[in-house]
């Protein structure tokens, strides 16, 4: 089989990036909206080709086959060398189909949200400048690519966050995500030097290889108790930690929300911030089999850590985008901590499974939800809770739409996001009971979350308007029905089928008692939002007062942003940068002009010999004469 | 010849003009006096000149065909000399050294 | 006339043209078609060197030998191999750049131009002399008109500046001519007569008392000039006070002569010397990585913050150099190119933006972009570039740089490399706080309303540099390929 054919799903929006960046002035909005949609609808329908052909015809003895294309592009040294190219294997392909869908679902849902906007086309160039490097990211056959695309994304997002670059906190958001993800960004590259100098190997396959010099070695190098290779994971997966904003990184999440809101979508709940997952079920053999798994279990506590930490802020937001910020952490997190949990072969390695299967469906959800926030921002201009209320009556597609990807988010039975949650909370259980719990907490927080942003925006009192809101057009609502249609059907996708650590297809089924317990506890959780916020009451006020200052801890989101706050403007911008800034004025340069006055005095002291008077000339020359004369005389006469 | 006259006692009367010459210019606050000054060095120098040439080699006539040349070149640097101080005081108003220290530095 | 000859008559001829232009328009011209035919040329070089180097495996090629000045065995010796022909390449493309920067320079056209061109002559001859001295008389040409030019079109303190940075290389060269007449007079060690010339010297085994004397002595001669911490402090205040076009080819061109010499010279010529000082200067050059992008943080003037930056990634040229493997040689000469043409565009858009706000105040600009979109848009992308983005030449060099250093099998190297990488986490704040305020934000000022657009010469400028680095940042195979070719020799010298 032959799927280079591949490349042109990246290729696609690199030339429309490049079109429509270049020419950004020229083109009109009506067209590069089109363009975009529909050079981003054909990488789509090219993923859902490949993904067709390959999860249906690619096994070879019930394992699926891996399919490389690359070429050269740069050489380090006679072991190194750096290629470029696309890998097909189960988790690409997925990757292939999340992204291109819910990039093309956003273009299509900008053409209506960005109507009017003066970066119209600027916008669309941006967004197939961030698809093409997701696209590369996921297809990449190496660290290095990756690496690359990583970055690539990295600044793409800068660019997105800070797409209303008049806009001061927009600017700063855009900068601190940039700056935060590009500090775990540091760990990555070191993880990779590390990697590639005891391995000798940049590339995945050689890496993972069971047999390979890695996995089979790994003890052979230690560094301070542990094995260098473990160093280097534990680096790459600090990469991860920043991109997938997970704690203690997770600070830009929240406040990359200043972009637009399909951005956010796009970038902040579908595609980007589950590179770290995709990183490290890239990686998996290596993190499972390396040092027996010290890594994953890293990966599984920051990852339980973070789910559990995100749930409870989100409770406490009141912009209703922070809310789904937070949310989508939580739920990275779930990811994580699923990979934590997995082992390699066979059921075993469910959890790796039921991470992949929860990021395709969170995909699906959490782009709805953000699309269907975005709706609602469209219609009333403003993200905070309180301005919102009612609304069920004037967007009523919107609010269904809503409700379905809340439903699933919430582990309702039935929809999608019930079915990866069991798995991923069947996995946790086998491994784990302590992650298990809190894993269970999250579920009920996360179903009471939800539905609190639910009533709070389409029910509860009806506020005044001052224009009346209304449903959005066309091209709005359509990528929202399609993707509440994800929302409920993608659950019934067989995923052990086509995704597992080991290639080879398994059953799961679902775990019946475990699946009660989740569903319980979420609807438990739907109900008491339902009782708080259905209407109007004052009940959430006497939660508040309960909780105290736990409550006023959570709003502020434990005070990470001050901490971090402290520590980059304190220490590093007004101790550090300032020494360094004093140190140079001062010492260096002072030294150095030192050198330049002990001359000039020096000179002053002598300059008095010039003094201008003939007489004084013709005294030192005289007296000159009459020395050299004793001399000669003194000579002449011994 | 001069009768009762030895070569050393001219010598030394030279000797004693020329830095008689050399203190008044080294001290002399006003250019005409260092004018005269050097006069008195260039003198001194003739002189030597003349009695040299009539003490040690008393039948050639070099020592005072050059002490000629030597009055005659020191008559023109006197004209040329006085000539810049007229101007310089036509510039500044004054002969003194002191007020001509541009030059320094 | 032979080809490489040429790259240093051609600016000569155009210096005397100039002499003859009477108006600014004639003087742009006539510097535009020298430089034009300067860079036509450099291309053709690189085309010419290619296809040569498929025949000829010398280190150098197009050689030539003439003698100069015979009681001291000084020849006019010159030739190339690929490092130079890239530097020659980046020379003529950031000189013609910046004739079309100072396109509307209206104090003293004529002289401005003689003095830009005389200095671009120096560096053209620098890079293709193969003759100690003669090298040595070449870069002292280029060092001098830059007094000149930042004294008399500079802006702010640019006497002091101007004679800041004057004597500080006059006191490198003073060290420099010491190590060269060094080496000189230990030129026939191993009997033969006394030569200047490189590759002949090269043969000659010095021995290593002498070579441990002034291999630190060429080293700080050379890397003065490329911004070695602590002898940095000239490249700010004389960057800030210079007129655009000559920050562009100082800090593009200029200061790529440290690098070059180093590698060229000292490594070259004194390796033994050179193994026994690489600590040294290792830990010098990666506190200058380090404190330079740390000091760029707190400035308040766009052009300190740029040299700052300078600073920062020229250490790392020398901190790669003195890394001693190929990929890490490699990812210097990369960096070299690539920090050459980043900087030149850096000071080119400063130039521009102050030229219209009259101000490079950070705190007093903001919002530019919104009014000026194309140069706020390639600033957006050259600070992007600088931080080390893939897809631009930075990243391939600065990537070279740091596998070749952790290549390294001693474990000190390793970790001043990793303390070496994080700089580039400081870089991005650096960046990225210059470009959030100046370029984004609202707008500082409401007089900034109507500041006039780019206008075309400035956007041919700019344009010109950036297509090199797009190019070297998505396919550096060639590039890179070419340079090790040329490396071999002179990194087996050190083994």
């Amino acid at each position: 089989m032959n799927f280079s054919y591949a490349l042109l799903i990246p290729i696609i929006p690199l030339a429309l990036f490049v079109i429509l960046g270049l020419f950004s002035k020229k083109i009109p909005p009506s067209i590069s909206g089109w363009l975009g949609s529909l050079g981003l609808g054909a990488s789509f329908v090219l993923s859902l080709y490949i993904a067709y052909h390959y999860f249906l015809g690619a096994k070879v003895d019930g394992v699926y086959q891996t399919f490389t294309y690359k070429n050269t592009w740069l050489i380090f040294s006679d072991t190194l060398h750096m290629d470029m190219g696309i890998l097909i294997d189960p988790i690409s392909v997925m990757m292939l189909v999340v992204v291109t869908t819910i990039s093309f679902m956003v273009h299509v849902y900008s053409r209506g949200y960005m109507k009017g906007d003066d970066g119209y086309t600027r916008f669309f160039s941006y967004l197939a400048l961030f698809s093409f490097s997701m696209l590369g990211l996921v297809l990449a056959t190496n660290l290095f690519q990756m690496y690359i695309f990583w970055e690539l994304v990295g600044a793409s997002s800068f660019l997105l966050i800070g797409y209303y670059y008049t806009k001061p906190s927009a600017v700063a958001a855009a900068k601190k995500a940039f700056i935060v993800t590009r500090f775990a960004d540091l760990g990555f590259l070191i993880g990779i030097l590390v990697v590639s100098y005891y391995s000798g190997t940049f590339d995945f396959a050689e890496l993972n290889n069971l047999e390979g010099n890695i996995i089979t070695n790994w003890a052979a190098t230690s560094f301070m108790g542990l094995s260098v290779f473990t160093w280097g994971l534990i680096l790459i997966f600090m990469g991860g930690v920043g991109k997938s904003a997970m704690m203690p990184f997770h600070i830009w999440l929240p406040d990359a929300m200043e972009g637009p809101t399909p951005v956010s979508a796009l970038i902040h709940a579908a595609t980007m911030v589950v590179a770290g997952v995709y990183l490290v079920a890239r990686l998996f053999p290596l993190f499972y089999f390396v040092e027996d798994g010290f890594v994953l279990s890293i990966v599984a506590y920051i990852g339980a850590i973070s789910s559990l930490v995100a749930a409870v802020i989100a409770v406490t937001q009141t912009d209703i985008k922070r809310v789904l910020a937070f949310s989508t952490m939580s739920q990275i997190g779930y990811m994580m901590l699923a990979l934590g949990v997995s082992k390699y072969e066979g059921h075993e390695g469910l959890g790796y499974m039921a991470s992949m299967f929860h990021l395709f469906t969170h995909a699906m959800f959490k782009a709805l939800l953000f699309l269907g926030a975005g709706s609602v921002i469209h219609a009333i201009h403003s993200n905070e809770l309180e301005d919102m209320g009612g609304l069920r009556k004037y967007m009523p597609i919107t609010h269904i739409t809503f409700l379905i990807a809340a439903l699933s988010i919430a582990g309702f039975p039935g929809f999608a996001g019930f079915f990866s949650k069991d798995e991923i909370l069947a996995a946790a259980f086998e491994n784990n009971t302590l992650i298990y719990v809190s894993s269970v907490i999250v579920a009920g927080l996360t179903a009471f979350y939800m539905f609190r942003l639910y009533f709070g925006i389409f029910w509860g009192k009806d506020k005044k308007y001052e224009h009346l809101p209304h449903e959005s057009p066309l091209t709005m609502t359509i990528p929202l029905l399609f993707l509440a249609f994800m929302s409920i059907f993608a659950g019934y996708i067989p995923f052990s089928e086509y995704i597992s650590a080991d290639l080879k297809s398994f059953t799961s089924h679902l775990d019946l008692p475990l699946a009660a317990i989740a569903s319980t506890v979420g609807i438990l959780g739907i109900g008491i939002a339902y009782v708080f916020y259905k209407k109007e009451s004052n009940l959430p006020e006497k939660a508040t007062h309960l909780f105290g200052s736990f409550y006023k801890w959570t709003f502020r989101k434990f005070y990470f942003d001050e901490i971090y706050l402290f520590i980059t403007k304190k220490i590093i911008f007004g101790i550090l940068a300032a020494a360094i800034a004093w140190f140079d004025r001062v010492i260096v340069d002072g030294f150095m002009i030192g050198i330049g006055n002990v001359t000039m005095a020096f000179s002053q002291q002598i300059k008095g010999v010039q003094s201008g008077k003939v007489q004084d000339y013709a005294m030192s020359f005289i007296g000159g004469v009459v020395v050299l004369a004793m001399v000669v005389f003194y000579i002449w006469i011994n | 010849m001069i009768l009762g006259v030895s070569i050393y006692e001219i010598l030394t009367l030279t000797s004693i003009l020329f830095f008689i010459g050399v203190y008044g210019f080294i001290t002399r606050t006003n250019l005409i006096s260092i004018l005269i000054s050097i006069e008195l060095i260039l003198n001194a120098s003739v002189i030597n000149f003349v009695v040299i040439n009539k003490y040690l080699y008393p039948d050639v006539l070099q020592g005072v065909y050059f002490s000629i040349f030597i009055i005659a070149v020191a008559a023109a640097e006197t004209a040329l000399a006085i000539a810049i101080i007229i101007n310089l005081y036509k510039q500044i108003s004054s002969v003194e050294v002191k007020d001509t220290e541009v030059m320094k530095y | 006339m032979d080809i490489l000859s040429l790259f240093v008559v051609v600016p000569i001829l155009t210096v005397l043209a100039l002499i003859f232009a009477k108006n600014l328009k004639q003087a742009r011209v006539v510097a535009l078609l020298g430089m034009f035919v300067q860079f036509a040329m450099s291309i053709n070089l690189i085309v010419a060197y290619i296809k040569e180097r498929a025949v000829n495996t010398d280190i150098m090629v197009f050689t030539k030998d003439v003698l100069w000045f015979g009681t001291f065995n000084i020849h006019y010796s010159i030739g190339v191999d690929a490092i130079s022909v890239v530097m020659i390449a980046l020379t003529a493309i950031v000189v013609l750049a910046g004739v079309f920067i100072s396109w509307q320079i209206d104090d003293l056209p004529k002289e401005f131009f003689v003095s830009l061109i005389t200095l671009s002559a120096g560096v053209f001859g620098f890079f293709i002399s193969t003759d100690l001295f003669t090298m040595f008389v070449f870069y002292e040409i280029a060092v001098i008109p830059m007094y000149l030019l930042i004294g008399i079109w500079g802006s702010g303190p640019k006497e002091n500046s101007a004679m800041k940075l004057t004597l500080m290389l006059m006191g490198a060269s003073a060290l420099l001519s010491v190590g060269i007449f060094g080496i000189y007079f230990n030129s026939n060690a191993d009997g033969g007569a006394l030569t200047f010339n490189i590759f002949e010297i090269a043969k000659v085994h010095i021995p290593i008392a002498s070579q441990n004397i002034f291999f630190p002595l060429v080293f700080v001669g050379f890397a003065v000039i490329g911004a070695l911490f602590p002898f940095h402090t000239w490249s700010p205040s004389g960057h800030a006070s210079a007129p655009t076009a000559v920050s562009m080819l100082h800090a593009g061109v200029l200061m790529k002569l440290g690098g070059y010499g180093v590698f060229r010279i000292a490594m070259y010529l004194l390796p033994l010397g050179a193994l026994t000082w690489t600590n040294f200067f290792l830990i010098l050059s990666a506190i200058g990585v380090i404190y330079g992008a740390f000091g760029a943080i707190m400035q308040k003037d766009l052009k300190y913050v740029n040299a700052y930056a300078s600073v920062s990634h020229l250490s790392l040229v020398l901190f790669a150099l003195l890394m001693l493997n190929k990929t890490a040689w490699t990812g210097a000469i990369i960096q070299s190119l690539s920090h050459g043409l980043l900087t030149a565009l850096f000071f080119a858009l400063i130039g521009m933006v102050y030229g219209r706000t009259h101000t490079r105040e950070i705190a007093k600009l903001g919002g530019i972009m919104k009014i000026l979109p194309f140069i706020g848009a390639v600033y957006v992308i050259t600070g992007l570039a600088y931080l080390g983005l893939p897809g631009f030449s930075g990243f391939v060099a600065e990537m070279n740089i740091f596998v070749g250093a952790f290549e390294h099998p001693d474990m000190f190297h390793r970790i001043i490399t990793i303390v070496v990488v994080s700089s580039i986490v400081v870089t991005s704040v650096y960046i990225l706080r210059m470009v959030g305020k100046i370029m984004m934000g609202p707008l500082a000022d409401e007089t900034y309303k109507d500041l006039p657009k780019a206008t075309w010469f400035e956007k041919v400028g700019l344009v010109l540099l950036m297509i090199p680095v797009l190019f070297i940042g998505t396919m550096p195979l060639g590039l890179s390929e070419m340079i090790k070719a040329s490396i071999q020799p002179f990194l087996e010298r050190l083994l």
